[in-house]
């Protein structure tokens, strides 16, 4: 992985930058020493890792415009960080970097039942936002696999999903004002309480932007009364195409589950054996879960049941009660993990139209025979956001990069079948250089071009999304202000 | 002009010096001296719908009816709702699916759903370089590099001319009940939406109408839509009497009018659409006194009468904002018809439009200001 090269002047600066930055900052909250840098040195894209120049934890809105006025002004690139849960390297820094953590930032500033809208700092992890509000039955929908973990402003960042998309959308949807700071210090805030802008959507364009247009570090977000009930089902196919099948038609049919979930036979097998969830050992398997009453979940399980029923299902399985609700989603809600026990992994992220499921999977078998590593498939099937995951040994050489050449032959795959390069987790420096696969010089322009208005110095996160020949000239502009 | 490709758009802006008034179906009042017309019209029809994906991508001239109808035919729709704004506006025309994507223009179940931006999965557009440019695409979660359909879903065709846009859609519901609450005050209104969208029996429209009923609808599965309507009668049981309607044509009619802004046809003075936090609204009433008002979103949405001239923002204290909608041309000039935004807001969507649009070539005189 190819990053810039570090600015010398930048680096000979580091005593000057800790000086000016103890000015506004308390000394907890500037970490310099190269011994505890290191703990920022990457995310969980851990197969790179870079400690940065130093790092910063400001504890309000002022301190972070404290940080970013006096880095644009001695031209420091900042690397944001939430909780550092990238699968993408997100916040993976460059030596000459300043981390900027929002961690402590982590309030809740406002709970309104009424409008039904939560305001946080946006270093407050994302379960814990569900968290604040659950006394009262209600809870924040988006729900990333790393949710214990992963912070709403990285959620902000990447834009993030989850399981239950399917029904209540990502980030974007659920995300209704910001406050961000400039990479120059300014503050702004954008939306608020009420929906929809009256000029440019910006909530829409930073939401997503992957730490490049500015700081968020409040916002407001959209609150959900709970459904009285969930309930999954438990469905087995002998072949994957039957199982995509099954997927498109329940969809069609208008119902709408709110996750549909796929495993195929290498991680129920995996995951079996670690987790002993009691799955049926069958070629595919999809999660179905659906919302409502009582009476509500029976009636859309049946018409589940009986469309599922056409494809020829080897195991059709409904939680009766909390205990087999909990034994469905056990094996799913253990995947990653189990699959991590017997191997290194990549974690794809591309996604695919629902209706080129079995096409994709077939030609993912068949990369996997011509590269020679296995790979697993689980994924939320009910959007198309396909997670193949690549198993490989990070200690044999050579191993990792035929793992990336295999991953990036997947991802031109699922651009290919009308898709793109990543649903959730974002391009990072994981996707960057594939960008191109999926866009065209002019629509790269495009989105730099937004970049160019926010950050003209292109010092926020900026060997981030972008092939870095494609922003080479834009990145020159902070060195050439030098 | 009408170009009927975009390729052939996108030389007529390469080749253009002076300012267009982009135009799809015209619904919408334009402004008088933003030049000549460039008609959209031409880049019509559907290129891809599979019902199974819940995608149908469509040129940007393509008439929202024909989409609807196509849909129709396999028991989807557009669940975001598009508004025909005819009536209220005292337009003609047939609205096209670039002229809604280009305004987000959504419908009452918006609180439930989500806005048009929420549903559009991709566009393609002609910025003002006549360059060809695509974002996004035809999948429903897609987070590969900036989302610039939101920009292009909030910018009135100032950023760029929409050639194409693909859409997420959704299954069409078997059955709807409205439940009306006669006669309540704007603040019992708010009290009673806000109870009802604060439940767990989701309601898709909230909206109180013009004569000071509060319509709340279900829809879904039969079983699960009486359950859900008979369930939240209880527990507004406090508000007074409450009418059930299951009829379901009358239901369509009540949430088309409200979803139209119906209420406002023929009438006289300015109809302005504004934005709050619901809990505001009633403030925001007193303090305006509008002549007529409709309510939608839960009282997020406020539809205004106020005789001509009347200086919406000037009284408005709560945050939100005011787009005035149907007005004389020269109280367009006078008060704009886009709330102003604050400064640093203003000056980033200037140069904003100054990148995509560096010849000045798109509805000039239509948002922002240009000083």
């Amino acid at each position: 992985m190819e990053m810039p090269n570090p600015s010398d002047i930048v680096l000979s600066r580091k005593d000057e930058l800790v000086a000016r930055l103890l000015a506004v900052l308390p000394e907890d909250a500037v970490i310099h020493e190269e011994s505890e840098t290191r703990a920022y040195e990457c995310d969980a894209l851990t197969a790179y890792k870079c400690p940065p120049l130093l790092a910063v934890l400001p504890r309000s809105t002022e301190e972070v415009s404290g940080v970013l006025r006096i880095c644009h002004e001695m031209n420091v690139p900042v690397v944001p960080r939430g909780s550092g849960t990238s699968l993408a390297g997100g916040a993976l820094p460059t030596s000459d970097c300043v981390i900027l953590g929002i961690a402590r930032m982590n309030d809740v500033l406002e709970t309104d039942y009424a409008n039904r809208i939560i305001r946080v700092q946006t270093g407050r992890t994302n379960l814990s936002v569900s968290g604040a509000v659950e006394e009262n039955d209600f809870f924040y929908a988006p729900d990333p696999s790393s949710q214990l973990a992963c912070a709403i402003a990285g959620n902000i960042a990447m834009n993030s999903g989850g399981a239950h998309c399917l029904k209540y959308g990502v980030t974007t949807n659920n995300l209704m004002g910001v406050k961000m700071v400039m990479m120059d210090g300014e503050i702004v805030e954008i939306g608020g309480a009420h929906l929809d802008s009256s000029g440019l959507d910006l909530l829409g364009v930073i939401c997503g932007s992957e730490g490049q247009l500015g700081v968020v570090t409040e916002a407001t977000l959209r609150i959900l009364h709970k459904p009285e009930g969930a309930r999954p089902a438990l469905v087995g196919f002998d072949s994957n195409e039957v199982a995509g099948a099954c997927v498109s038609d329940i969809i069609k049919a208008g119902v709408l589950p709110v996750a549909i979930e796929f495993m195929d036979r290498r991680v129920i097998e995996v995951v079996e054996n670690y987790a002993q969830a009691g799955y049926p050992l069958c070629e595919a398997l999809l999660i179905i879960e659906v919302e409502g009453s009582d009476a509500e979940i029976d009636a859309q399980l049946a018409l589940i049941r009986e469309i599922a029923s056409k494809h020829n299902p080897v195991e059709f399985r409904e939680a009766r009660d909390g205990d087999e609700a909990a034994r469905i989603w056990l094996g799913r809600k253990s995947a990653f993990g189990a699959m991590g026990q017997i191997n290194d992994y990549m974690c794809l992220d591309g996604t695919i139209p629902v209706s080129a499921l079995p096409m994709v999977l077939r030609r993912i078998g068949e990369i996997s025979e011509e590269f020679g590593l296995d790979v697993g498939n689980v994924f939320h099937a009910g959007d198309g956001n396909m997670h193949p995951l690549i198993l490989f040994d990070a200690n044999k050489d050579g191993d990792l990069e035929t793992c990336e050449a295999m991953g990036a032959e997947i991802l031109k795959l699922c651009v290919e079948a009308g898709g793109c390069l990543t649903g959730e987790h974002g391009v990072g420096i994981e996707k960057r250089d594939l960008m191109h696969v999926q866009y065209d010089p002019a629509d790269l322009a495009a989105q730099m071009a937004i970049k160019d208005v926010f950050d003209p110095k292109w010092l926020l996160n900026p060997a981030k999304v972008f092939p870095l020949d494609a922003s080479d000239s834009r990145r020159a502009v902070s060195t050439a202000a030098e | 002009m009408t170009p009927t490709s975009e390729a052939e758009l996108a030389e007529l802006i390469s080749a253009a010096t002076t300012p267009f008034a982009i135009r799809g179906g015209g619904t919408r009042v334009l402004n008088a001296d933003d030049g000549p017309i460039l008609d959209t019209t031409g880049m019509s029809g559907i290129s891809l719908y599979e019902p199974g994906a819940l995608t149908v991508v469509a040129g940007s001239g393509t008439p929202v009816q024909e989409i609807a109808n196509a849909l129709k035919a396999e028991n989807q729709r557009l669940a975001f709702e598009p508004p025909n704004l005819n009536d209220a506006l005292g337009t003609s025309g047939e609205s096209t699916i670039g002229g809604v994507a280009a305004s987000n223009a959504s419908g009452p179940r918006r609180i439930a759903v989500g806005a048009c931006r929420d549903f559009m999965l991709g566009v393609r557009f002609v910025d003002g370089a006549g360059n060809i440019v695509k974002n996004g695409g035809r999948v429903m979660k897609n987070v590969t590099g900036y989302d610039l359909v939101k920009l292009m879903s909030s910018a009135h065709g100032t950023l760029g001319v929409l050639s194409e846009v693909s859409l997420k859609v959704l299954p069409n519901v078997e059955f709807q009940v409205s439940l009306r609450l006669a006669d309540l005050s704007a603040q019992q209104a708010i009290d009673a939406m806000s109870s009802a969208l604060g439940s767990p029996f989701e309601v898709s429209g909230a909206a109180r109408d013009a004569d000071g009923s509060v319509l709340l609808r279900f829809e879904g599965f039969e079983a699960s839509v009486r359950y859900r309507a008979e369930s939240l009668m209880k527990n507004l049981a406090a508000f007074g009497a409450i009418e059930q309607i299951e009829d379901q044509e009358t239901c369509e009619a009540l949430w088309s009018d409200i979803r139209d802004a119906r209420a406002f046809a023929k009438g006289q003075g300015d109809l302005w659409r504004i934005s709050v936090k619901p809990s505001d609204a009633p403030e925001f009433l007193e303090q305006v006194q509008p002549s007529k008002t409709l309510l939608d979103w839960g009282g997020g949405l406020i539809w205004a009468e106020l005789p001509s001239g009347t200086d919406i923002r000037a009284k408005m204290t709560v945050a939100g904002h005011a787009t005035l909608m149907r007005a004389g041309t020269d109280n367009f000039a006078k008060l704009g018809r886009f709330h102003p935004e604050p400064t640093p807001l203003a000056k980033i969507s200037a140069d904003l439009r100054a990148r995509f649009d560096p010849k000045g070539l798109f509805n000039p005189g239509l948002m922002g200001d240009l000083s």
